[in-house]
């Protein structure tokens, strides 16, 4: 198996025009992952598909991910008129990172078998943001396992899937509304639970036992 | 020729229905609950609580430190802490539980909050004959119903009571000899001056050291 | 190149013929042959199926949600619920993915004992697994329970190692959470040296039944070609002639100290998977008969694993396994809290359905049943 590297050279000979980047992964898996850009992803993929030395025909995996909204505080030196003198003053300025959505799918290949460093090649989409702009390229045409992960995720965090030959809720029921994955999502108040002893379970265990003694008396 | 793997296979029936009423390994029916089987050691119901001595509620190894109450994946465990302390089986003044309630219509049987349990105060039982009418007051069990003793554990779980107890006894003398070597660190602290003790005093704190 | 000019697979259009109504049945969620709440919406032209849709959440309960509100330890429970008759390779899946996360490593003996529990779990999930199919094929009763006996056998065994018959919650990040009990290992020997006489007798049961080679062969045909397009993974794959074996791809644990075959098949029919799950058992039996003989004394967790506090570094891993149904995955972002900032499970049976239409398309309705009882699916695991 090729390192994400390797790959990212192999499709840019290839394709010229894709944009692709090589995200790290800090952790001791080493499983570094390649972010393509959603308007040359299909032609990406079937390259990772039919290139004869990759030939990653088996789309193992297709998930989601958000990344909500994200407030950054930074500190900046400014220069600025205090009292009539002109000072540097340390500021904090807040600013909000935009959020988005992510669909990560990651790669095998079953032509090629046995390999030596076994690991998957992960690619990374990502929309622009997660209210209106959430639509990416539907890469169920390239691999038909992705075909019900795609709707999985579109159920449950909301990605639209362009190009997907049936995109329905999954899981949820059709007419269920909200995103449940997403990181900002609220329980509906009709959600059904089974109650813990830290409320109503408690509450209804004391006035049991209250009337119980009762009875006793 | 047709039909030979179906006479094959109704041979194989034949065999087991005979071999049903003669085969030892095949007799496996239990008339419970007149009749049980033995009990495996390893099988865990339900969480309880463990206490030391005669007093359920003065030995209650549990010290309300709320790690099972947080780690408890379907969140069962309901636990207070108390604002006094009292001394526990080691003389050691602790926080006690003032409730501590498990609803067992929630556990999952786990086992979770006996791994993160730092003080083997949480145990697992094998009582499985719970069935009751009454959802909210015979399966939410108090501290007075979940206390057993730890005779009790002893009994259900020999392999591994015994190992608590050893490891329990072994921290219980390395807390006294703790005590000891900081009395008498504190002792040859105090005859200092005199030159016999000085060896003594560089002894003092190597056996702290190891205690720790 | 332009993004047309490749093959991509979908189910055949099938028209009906014209002479009758089309009729349109929602088989389930509460049919007997679905395994649990399962529905098929199929479009029927006489006995002929034209159109299938597999409907599915019924008991979705957001396992992924649940994960990444309670900590990388609560979630061990979890995971047993998903394939219900297989909790210990659930576990080891899980376990494998946070190992690569934090960088965790597994002693020897460890390594061992999961190789037996596992193939223990693939040799009940098989038996059982033939014996609903011959059930749903109305062969009432017999090797299913012929298959549950020796099932039971097994159970006991989790039961004594493990404290819970089929919600084990066994293994630990870095090890596994106790050791062995005095004389289990014997006991494994001898379930072990008596199972092939189960397997010979449910093969003189089925394998030249003239009544299964009738129903079987030749239904539900699967091409490699499609298989590996649609992810399929498990004893399906294989039934359709692809050799794919996490065990013998990733070597993960220590597969590759095992001598083992990978049994394949040659139509991808549901005979096929029948016969594949037989050889898969017997190969199991060889490996359970070297991992019994090889197992070393020693620690049986890594000492640098935590059971309070764990947190791993940020990043993430995909870590996957040979569960009895298929690829087992799991994918995991740390954002180096305790608990994970996303949690996915790669679930086999969900994506061993995606050919269900498939497969199922121009034959007839009660072959419908067959087919899918030949996937071999937990609903468990599909809606999670």
């Amino acid at each position: 198996m090729k390192s994400a590297k390797e790959i990212l050279m192999a499709i840019q000979s290839a394709l010229p025009g894709a944009q692709v980047e090589v995200v790290l992964n800090p952790s001791p898996s080493g499983q570094h992952s390649l972010r393509i850009d959603p308007a040359s992803a299909l032609a990406v993929a079937v390259f990772l598909r039919e290139d004869s030395e990759l030939a990653l025909d088996y789309c193992s995996n297709a998930t989601g991910v958000d990344w909500p909204d994200k407030e950054v505080a930074e500190k900046v030196k400014v220069a600025k008129v205090v009292e009539g003198v002109e000072q540097v003053v340390e500021e904090t300025i807040k600013h909000v990172e935009p959020g988005y959505l992510e669909a990560v799918y990651h790669l095998f290949s079953m032509k090629k078998g046995p390999v030596n460093e076994p690991g998957p090649v992960v690619l990374r989409m990502r929309t622009v943001n997660r209210t209106d702009q959430v639509k990416l390229p539907s890469l169920t045409p390239v691999w038909r396992s992705v075909e019900f992960q795609e709707r999985e995720i579109f159920d449950l965090f909301g990605i639209v899937f362009t190009g997907h030959p049936d995109l329905r809720r999954i899981l949820m029921w059709d007419e269920f509304e909200d995103h449940p994955m997403r990181r900002d999502y609220v329980d509906p108040d009709d959600y059904e639970y089974e109650p813990t002893p830290h409320d109503e379970v408690l509450k209804r265990a004391e006035e049991q036992k209250a009337k119980a003694a009762e009875v006793t008396q | 020729m047709l039909g030979e793997g179906m006479l094959k296979g109704l041979a194989e029936t034949a065999k087991n229905f005979a071999g049903s009423f003669v085969s030892k390994g095949r007799l496996t029916t239990v008339q419970y609950p007149e009749q049980r089987i033995a009990p495996i050691e390893n099988t865990r119901d339900f969480p309880f609580l463990i206490f030391d001595g005669d007093d359920a509620m003065a030995g209650l190894r549990c010290v309300a430190c709320q790690i099972c109450e947080k780690e408890c994946p379907p969140k069962c465990i309901y636990i207070t802490k108390s604002a006094d302390k009292k001394p526990d089986y080691v003389g050691k003044a602790q926080f006690y539980p003032t409730r501590f309630d498990i609803d067992i219509s929630v556990c999952m049987s786990c086992q979770i909050c006996v791994e993160v349990c730092p003080f083997e105060a949480i145990k697992m039982d094998t009582e499985f004959e719970l069935s009751t009418t009454d959802r909210f007051g015979g399966l939410l069990l108090d501290r007075e119903q979940l206390a057993k003793s730890n005779e009790y554990y002893n009994t259900i779980h020999p392999t591994e009571a015994a190992e608590v107890d050893a490891r329990l006894a072994e921290e219980k003398a390395k807390t006294e000899a703790k005590a000891k070597a900081a009395a008498e660190a504190a002792a040859a602290k105090a005859a200092s001056a005199a030159a016999a003790s000085t060896a003594a005093a560089i002894e003092a704190p190597k056996t702290k050291e190891l205690g720790v | 190149m332009t993004a047309t000019a490749f093959k991509s697979y979908r189910p055949p259009i099938i028209e009906a013929d014209g002479d009758g109504e089309v009729l349109e049945v929602a088989m389930g969620p509460h049919h007997p042959s679905t395994h649990g709440v399962f529905r098929m919406d199929v479009a029927l032209d006489g006995e002929r199926v034209i159109r299938l849709k597999p409907v599915f959440g019924y008991l979705h309960r957001n396992h992924e949600k649940i994960a990444e509100k309670g900590s990388y330890l609560a979630s061990m429970p979890y995971t047993d619920r998903l394939d219900y008759f297989c909790s210990l390779t659930n576990n080891w899946a899980y376990a494998l993915a946070v190992e690569k996360l934090a960088g965790l490593e597994v002693p020897e003996r460890a390594e061992y004992i999961r190789v037996i529990t596992a193939e223990l779990t693939r040799i009940q999930n098989h038996a059982s697994a033939i014996g609903f199919l011959m059930q749903e094929m109305g062969a009432s009763g017999t090797p299913l329970m012929y298959a549950f006996r020796e099932r039971e056998k097994i159970l006991d065994l989790f039961e004594e190692l493990t404290g819970s018959r089929m919600m084990c919650n066994y293994m630990r990040f870095g090890g596994c959470r106790s050791e062995l009990p005095t004389g289990w290992l014997e006991k494994v020997k001898v379930i072990v040296a008596g199972f092939p006489a189960f397997i010979d007798e449910i093969e003189a049961l089925l394998t030249s039944n003239e009544i299964l080679m009738a129903r079987a062969q030749g239904v539900g045909v699967l091409t490699p070609e499609l298989a590996v397009n649609a992810g399929i993974t498990g004893p399906m794959l294989r039934a359709a002639g692809v050799n794919y074996d996490i065990r013998k791809v990733d070597h993960y644990g220590i597969y590759d100290r095992f001598t083992f075959r990978v049994p394949l098949g040659d139509h991808g029919d549901i005979y096929d998977r029948y016969m594949i799950r037989v050889l898969e058992m017997r190969e199991s039996i060889g490996i359970l008969e070297q991992a019994i003989r090889d197992i070393p004394a020693g620690p049986i967790m890594d000492p640098k694993s935590k059971i309070r506090g764990f947190r791993p570094k940020v990043g993430e891993a995909y870590g996957r396994i040979e569960a009895p149904k298929g690829e087992l995955g799991f994918y995991l972002i740390s954002d180096g809290t305790s608990n994970p900032y996303r949690y996915r499970v790669r679930p086999p049976s969900l994506i061993n359905l995606t050919v269900l239409e498939d497969m199922c398309l121009g034959q007839n309705v009660a072959d419908v049943v067959l087919i899918f009882g030949s996937v071999d699916i937990v609903l468990g695991e599909v809606d999670r």
